[in-house]
């Protein structure tokens, strides 16, 4: 096999931009200064292409492709928001804002407002609903605000803490972010290293303290509330 | 809560024994082994298979609520679970399932108070020739197929019967064989095919033999095979694998259960060939867990063909060896896709790669790796005999050869047909099928992930670029056949329901596109104004922009059911 070329060259909405090999399209255009949305994205984790938001056209191909994920080669024409690539947007923020509360997600709240999404555009649709989960003196989990990216449960594992508390339980529409058997995070492997609440970009997951303070309590009576939360306990029996 | 015996600890240990030390790869085998047993798999047994196997508890906790046939607490002893997928759901399944919760007081997702029984409705079984169709699970007994459900038999605890129903223009991989039961191998004979290529042909020249054919995958996607071999063959990085792809749950597609349930040894030839010439000496069997028949009959053919010697440790004595070991699927549609099928061998939730890179170079544990469906493999070893010309008599340029079709829902004889490619639908359904039953509406080719013809376009010739140039697609072979007293909005409920059922939910488009869908195609009758605009909006957004061929596929029979009937989606 031939040795890839170090550099590749390719046009994004009409610019010809050239880079090393091996960059992605997102990074391309970015530093073009073509911004192109993402939402499962993160530095600090693997790509594992989920939300689909940063879909771009390449060729005019029958699919589009995420940007995130596709390395730039030569000659690629893309296109980053042609009509098909907005029509794809648009109908994953209307959907995803109809099943979820994207209201403390506030890069989200920019994209539906660029991409014109139509906040009634599904207007029985099923809401994902979840309890608040209180269960730890560090943050609370309030999957209602959950966009399945991901992020925290790769950090919680191989992308940093090897720790494996969290997992996916369910699939498809019902998937959802819990620990083994649902138990309480003092009950897991959770060593309330943080990192997760660090990366979550919707405030599903969130400081105790922030969470508290919003409820209108004070500081005392958030350490107080959060007492006899911190200790980890003898797994209980699920029946 | 229902009354259960707690599982003893002194058993799940020596479970957990069986498997210990294997690591993750054995975790399907090991919750199968605790479901059966217990019909549950509770936190004790997830942590002693944790320790046993080195896999954190949440993750196995993740694993089990991917899989829809493991249950993380306790049901009824039985689960009987009824098929209300498209061809059962013509076949009375509604009715049925009605009347089985009658009997026991209950309601569909429901448990008797007794503890014995639970109820579940379920997408399409595999078994649409004989609907409507029901799986059943007994606690420390398994699986059994009810092929026509049953109420009486399945409450008195009888075994289940089916035979398959065959038909053959060509008679390459169907022709007079018992259909009851699993051809022998003292009447299948002996693997000359396999004898053939290890004294005679170097790899290469099966590859070269196999790419003659013209021969291309019959799971769905109809890719070359030659050419996935000889880029496997090729591919650096040790060991190779062949996997078999015997997870068939399009709903409508039954051709690769009749063949492993009848003539097991052909596909067992077909992949010994297979791993001969691109360098492997282990294969797997990747069987939907929902045919436990076809699973027993393929073990045995396997043990028949390990006692001949014409598969394990150094085949006729050729220097080539080949384990294969048949791992069984747990109730999940995605899993058929190559890349989700790899990461369920490995002990993972199903979830579907990003491809590039893809399985020739990277597949299962990473390594090369040729994936093939059952009836892909069952070609193999006529060409080896007999050349690649020889199966060019059939067929056209592009389509070469023969293929099953699994013809189901208002003919006279549903069954899977043996014809050579280019013959028209029509004659599948008039001559074969002995004609349809009442006056023809439509016909959905290709399965759910297929698309609706009209009367008027059954004199298509059924290859894949005659169904390509209008638009359909030949896909694993499946023809559903629907006559004019069906109500066309009712078979996309239920196509709406399957997708959401079986989205793996990785991705936005098809994890939410699938729900939305569903959710319109339940009022179709009543819609809200803008609902065909949201269809066309979540089609086009899951078609172009999913992950995988599962949301790529999702909307393709409402799209096409929306330019053939117009009159069905108000605006
Ligand atoms: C959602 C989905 C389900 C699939 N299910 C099956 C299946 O049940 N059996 C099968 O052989 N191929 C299935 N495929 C196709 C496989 O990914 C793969 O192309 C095939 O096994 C390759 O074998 P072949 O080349 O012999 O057809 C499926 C693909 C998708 C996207
Ligand atoms: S805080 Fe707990 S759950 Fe979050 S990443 Fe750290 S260990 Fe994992
Ligand atoms: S909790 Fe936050 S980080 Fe975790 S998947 Fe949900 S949105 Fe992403
Ligand atoms: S298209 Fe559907 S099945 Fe495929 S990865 Fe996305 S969510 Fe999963
Ligand atoms: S940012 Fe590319 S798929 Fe999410």
């Amino acid at each position: 096999m031939a040795e890839p070329a170090s550099t590749v060259t390719l046009t994004i909405d009409g610019q010809s931009v050239t880079v090393p090999a091996n960059t992605t399209i997102l990074e391309a255009a970015r530093s073009i200064g073509i911004d192109i949305p993402t939402i499962c994205a993160h530095d600090a984790t693997t790509p594992r292409g989920l939300c689909r938001l940063c879909v771009v056209d390449i060729n005019r191909g029958r699919l589009l492709q995420p940007a995130c994920i596709v390395p730039c080669q030569d000659g690629m024409v893309v296109e980053t928001a042609n009509d098909r690539v907005r029509t794809s947007r648009r109908t994953i923020l209307e959907m995803l804002n109809s099943a979820v509360d994207l209201s403390q997600a506030p890069a989200i709240q920019r994209y539906l407002a660029e991409y014109g999404a139509d906040p009634q555009r599904f207007p029985e649709g099923r809401r994902r609903e979840h309890p608040v989960l209180d269960d730890n003196a560090f943050y609370i989990r309030d999957y209602n605000k959950c966009v399945m990216c991901w992020r925290c449960v790769q950090v919680c594992a191989e992308d940093a803490q090897y720790i494996f508390a969290l997992s996916i339980d369910a699939r498809g529409f019902n998937s959802h972010i819990t620990t083994a058997f649902d138990i309480p995070m003092p009950e897991s492997t959770c060593v309330f290293c943080g990192q997760c609440v660090g990366v979550c970009p919707t405030n599903a997951l969130k400081p105790k303290i922030e969470w508290g303070l919003e409820q209108g309590l004070s500081p005392d009576q958030i350490r107080e509330a959060s007492r006899g939360l911190r200790r980890r306990q003898k797994p209980i029996r699920v029946e | 809560m229902v009354d259960q015996p707690s599982p003893e600890p002194v058993t799940l240990e020596r479970i957990a024994a069986g498997f210990a030390g294997r690591g993750r790869e054995a975790l399907l085998p090991a919750l199968w082994a605790v479901q059966t047993a217990y019909g549950y798999i509770g936190p004790e047994a997830v942590q002693v298979l944790s320790q046993a196997l080195s896999v954190p508890e949440a993750d196995i906790y993740g694993v089990i609520g991917f899989y829809s046939m493991f249950y993380d607490r306790p049901t009824g002893r039985t689960i009987i679970r009824v098929c209300t997928s498209p061809s059962c759901g013509l076949a009375g399944a509604d009715r049925a399932l009605h009347d089985l919760c009658d009997r026991l007081g209950i309601a569909p997702g429901e448990t008797t108070p007794d503890g014995q029984y639970t109820v579940e409705q379920t997408t399409c079984l595999g078994l649409c020739e004989h609907a409507p169709a029901a799986l059943v699970s007994r606690q420390g007994a398994g699986e059994q197929q009810y092929a026509p459900l049953d109420i009486d038999a399945i409450l008195a605890g009888q075994p289940g019967h089916h035979a398959a129903v065959i038909g053959s223009m060509t008679r390459v991989l169907l022709r007079d064989l018992p259909t009851d039961r699993a051809q022998t191998l003292a009447e299948y004979g002996e693997y000359t095919a396999l004898q053939r290529a290890l004294s005679d042909l170097m790899p290469e020249e099966v590859i070269a033999k196999i790419e003659a054919s013209g021969l291309v995958g019959r799971g769905g996607a109809a890719f070359p095979t030659g050419l996935k071999w000889s880029f496997t063959r090729r591919a650096p990085g040790a060991p190779h694998y062949v996997v078999c792809n015997a997870d068939e749950s399009e709903p409508g597609t039954f051709k690769d259960r009749v063949l492993l349930e009848i003539r097991p040894h052909l596909l067992l030839e077909g992949l010994a060939i297979c791993a001969y010439a691109i360098g492997a000496e282990q294969a797997y069997i990747f069987i939907r867990g929902e045919y436990p028949l076809a699973t027993e009959r393929l073990q045995q053919a396997i043990a028949e063909a390990e006692a001949a010697g014409y598969l394990g440790e150094n085949i006729l004595g050729s220097g080539f060896s080949l384990r294969v070991e048949v791992r069984r699927g747990a109730g999940a549609y995605i899993c058929g896709e190559e890349t989700a099928l790899f990461e369920a061998i490995e002990g993972k939730r199903g979830y579907p790669r990003i491809k590039p890179p893809f399985p020739t170079t990277h597949g299962l544990f990473g390594k090369p790796t040729v994936i093939n469906n059952v009836e892909t493999l069952c070609k193999v070893p006529g060409i080896i005999n007999r050349g690649g010309r020889w199966f060019r008599q059939w067929g056209t340029d592009l389509s070469t050869g023969i293929k099953l079709v699994a013809v189901s829902g208002h003919v006279r004889r549903p069954g899977v047909y043996e014809i050579p490619l280019g013959v028209t639908l029509r004659h599948v359904l008039e001559e074969l099928c002995g004609g349809v039953v009442g006056e023809l509406q439509a016909v959905l080719m290709g399965g759910a992930a297929g698309t609706f013809l009209k009367p008027e376009e059954i004199d298509v010739r059924l290859t894949f670029e005659d169904l390509r140039a209008i638009g359909s697609t030949l896909g694993s072979g499946a023809i559903m056949v629907f006559n004019d007293t069906v109500d066309l909005r009712d078979v996309l409920r239920r196509i709406g329901e399957f997708f959401q059922h079986e989205s793996c939910g990785k991705c936005y488009p098809c994890q939410l596109g699938t729900q939305r869908q569903k959710e319109i195609l339940e009022r179709l009758a009543a819609p809200l104004p803008g609902d065909r605009q949201r269809l066309a909006d979540i089609g086009q957004t899951m078609t172009e922009s999913s992950l995988c061929g599962l949301g790529q596929t999702a909307a393709a029979a409402v799209l096409s059911a929306m330019r053939q009937w117009p009159e069905l989606f108000p605006a």
